[in-house]
């Protein structure tokens, strides 16, 4: 047995604050955007490819998904009123900011695309929307990884490496899924592929992510939040397998599409209440800085010392 | 050893004539617990109540610094009798700083029966690089020409980013209300050239407030004094440009480790690591776009 490291903390008192951001809201809104994001890009070429049904459907959802996400954010500010300050500065050193300017150009060209679409008027300009919101989408999709990494919540700020590539799996795998779950089988290969490539690269990441960590993957696996993270994964491969098994059946593909959908609102929400456990805990931060502490202390010493991520007591 | 301190409101772009920067520099070493550093903040910038309850821990009842507590007073008991840990007294007559009342037996003010007190009056760091300032998306938070970070409250819409984002958990949201607060290094007093409520209030000089070259100086010399009278674990806390947050405005003289009074022990500014962030970021970006675009490109059946 490993011993359990030992640390000192002021009555077990957390050394950082733990973030104000509420579920469903913020876990809700790290979803939506994902699914906007990347349901934009497959839109595009769905559009330019002639795949109208998936378009359709890619589009739609892709405005459903970013009004809700903006719903959520709102909701979630402690002065709701005061929205419109996010566009006040433009900072790269924030990623809320950046996000912001992002979704202010993005969601009108995606409302765009999806309006000119359903109702049929302005194609041109349709295909503008579409193709402006397809060029937006990944963005949207992954500066989430960045905002919530770029804060001192350890197991968000040590996942920084990895963080967007799941990010960027988990949308892919989510738009894919949506369009699994809206298109008959055959206008929705390239739905099909997306998300069974999205999951895998998610499912890798996750795990890339989490073993990297070290003792700081604890709140990964622990409780509950180990359990949402790993009903993500079950919910993964089934969709994974439903969607290249049973790709000719129309219900088959429509219950893969919406397993993976449910494994990337999973996954982020299990990404979510892992970094509130972290904030929480003092240990997550004393035991990996005093680490870092001997380590730098050694190796000033004698050189390069152990690799990083021991257990955490 | 006592460098320069590196000059943020410079780099904020305040002209060259801006004033020098200033912070606290608090000696615990000569904390006597009194709180009224907590009280004269509170008082001063009108902080609302925060709850009244009795905690437990020691003569603590404020917990921890927030929305509503700037300075918050820590309070570590250490019982004499389990030996081994216990740090000696600081030496208190010393370096010509005030010297608190001894008691008749001999023992600090600090030391009843068989249990010392460790005490340290918290605040936030008005950090060079500060964590806080970097993430709000509002500019709400700014670098005054002072070198501290101060809340625009008519500016904040309480989204909440700088709460994680500081490595210290100093700033929070306060319930009702919705917005962020945190210490001004009251930004209103040292403008019309008073020091700050709770500097003014302290009465042995634990909290001392000035230009931070100067208070760099004083705590290298005080800090040394007290590792020559036998207390080893004495230590300059976030003092120097060579931490994790490039410096601090507020920084402190301990008898412990940092962990002990609840400061992390190697804080770093998030936004360090933004610039690798964000190329990750354009990566997994570009990955997505152009495997979304290739497989719906591709061939039609
Ligand atoms: S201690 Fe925290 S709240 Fe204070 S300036 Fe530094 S990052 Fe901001
Ligand atoms: S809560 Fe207010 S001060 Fe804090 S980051 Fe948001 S807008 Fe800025």
């Amino acid at each position: 047995m490993v011993p359990e490291a030992t640390f000192s903390s002021y009555y077990g008192r957390p050394v950082l604050k733990e973030p104000v951001w509420r579920a469903p809201d913020v876990p809700g809104y790290l979803f939506l955007g994902g699914l906007a994001g990347a349901s934009s890009v497959l839109a595009s070429g769905a559009h330019l490819s002639g795949r109208r049904e998936l378009a359709r459907v890619a589009k739609s959802g892709a405005l459903g998904a970013i009004s809700l996400s903006a719903v959520a954010l709102i909701h979630d500010l402690g002065r709701p009123e005061r929205f419109a300050n996010m566009l006040r500065v433009f900072k790269t050193t924030s990623p809320m900011s950046v996000g912001s300017w992002l979704l202010a150009g993005y969601g009108p060209v995606a409302g765009a695309a999806a309006l000119c679409d359903l109702t049929g008027k302005l194609p041109r300009a349709g295909l503008a929307a579409t193709l402006g919101a397809g060029l937006l989408g990944p963005g949207i999709a992954t500066y989430t990884a960045a905002l919530i990494c770029d804060t001192a919540v350890p197991a968000w700020h040590e996942g920084r490496r990895e963080m967007p590539y799941v990010f960027a799996g988990s949308a892919a795998s989510a738009a894919g899924g949506l369009g699994l779950l809206a298109t008959r089988p055959p206008g929705a290969r390239p739905a099909r592929d997306l998300a069974v490539l999205g999951a895998a690269v998610e499912l890798v990441a996750k795990r890339q992510l989490v073993s990297r960590l070290g003792g700081l993957a604890e709140p990964y696996e622990a409780g509950r939040t180990g359990a949402i993270l790993r009903l993500a994964e079950v919910l993964a491969a089934g969709g994974m397998a439903g969607a290249v098994l049973g790709g000719r059946s129309r219900l088959v593909s429509a219950l893969s599409g919406a397993s993976l959908l449910a494994a990337s609102a999973a996954t982020r929400w299990g990404i979510f209440e892992a970094g509130m456990a972290s904030a929480r805990d003092p240990k997550y931060t004393v035991v990996p800085q005093r680490e870092r502490l001997t380590r730098r202390a050694r190796g000033a010493a004698d050189g390069p010392g152990p690799p990083r991520g021991g257990p955490i007591g | 050893m006592s460098d320069m301190p590196a000059d943020p409101a410079g780099r904020a772009g305040y002209a060259a004539g801006h004033p020098p920067r200033v912070g606290f520099f608090t000696d615990t070493s000569v904390c006597i617990g009194c709180k009224a550093c907590e009280v004269a903040c509170k008082t001063w910038n009108e902080v609302p109540e925060d709850g009244l309850r009795l905690t437990g821990m020691s003569y603590d009842n404020s917990v921890g610094l927030g929305a509503s507590t700037w300075r918050h007073v820590a309070f570590i008991e250490r019982s004499v009798a389990s030996g081994g840990t216990i740090p000696p007294e600081p030496p208190l007559l010393t370096g010509g700083l005030p010297v608190p009342p001894s008691s008749p037996e001999g023992g600090g003010p600090d030391v009843t029966g068989d249990i010392r007190w460790l005490m340290s009056s918290d605040v936030c760091k008005h950090c060079t690089e500060a964590g806080c300032l970097d993430v709000c998306p509002t500019g709400a938070l700014f670098r005054t020409e002072f070198g501290t970070v101060v809340v625009q409250q008519d500016v904040c819409n309480g989204c909440g980013y700088c709460i994680p984002a500081c490595p210290f958990g100093v700033i929070g949201r306060r319930e009702g209300d919705g917005r962020a607060w945190k210490c001004t290094l009251c930004y209103d007093r040292i403008g019309s050239g008073l020091e700050p409520a709770c500097a003014k209030a302290c009465p042995t000089e634990s909290i001392q407030f000035g230009p931070l070259d100067e208070l760099r100086e004083r705590a290298q010399s005080r800090v040394a004094e007290l590792q020559r009278a036998g207390n080893g674990k004495a230590q300059l806390y976030l003092d120097g440009e060579g931490n994790g947050v490039g410096g601090a405005g507020a920084f402190f003289l301990l008898l412990d480790e940092p962990e002990v009074y609840g400061l992390p022990p190697d804080p770093v500014v998030p936004t360090r690591d933004l610039p690798t962030m964000w190329r990750h970021v354009a990566l997994a970006a570009a990955g997505l776009a152009a495997t979304a675009v290739a497989l719906s490109l591709g061939r039609r059946r």
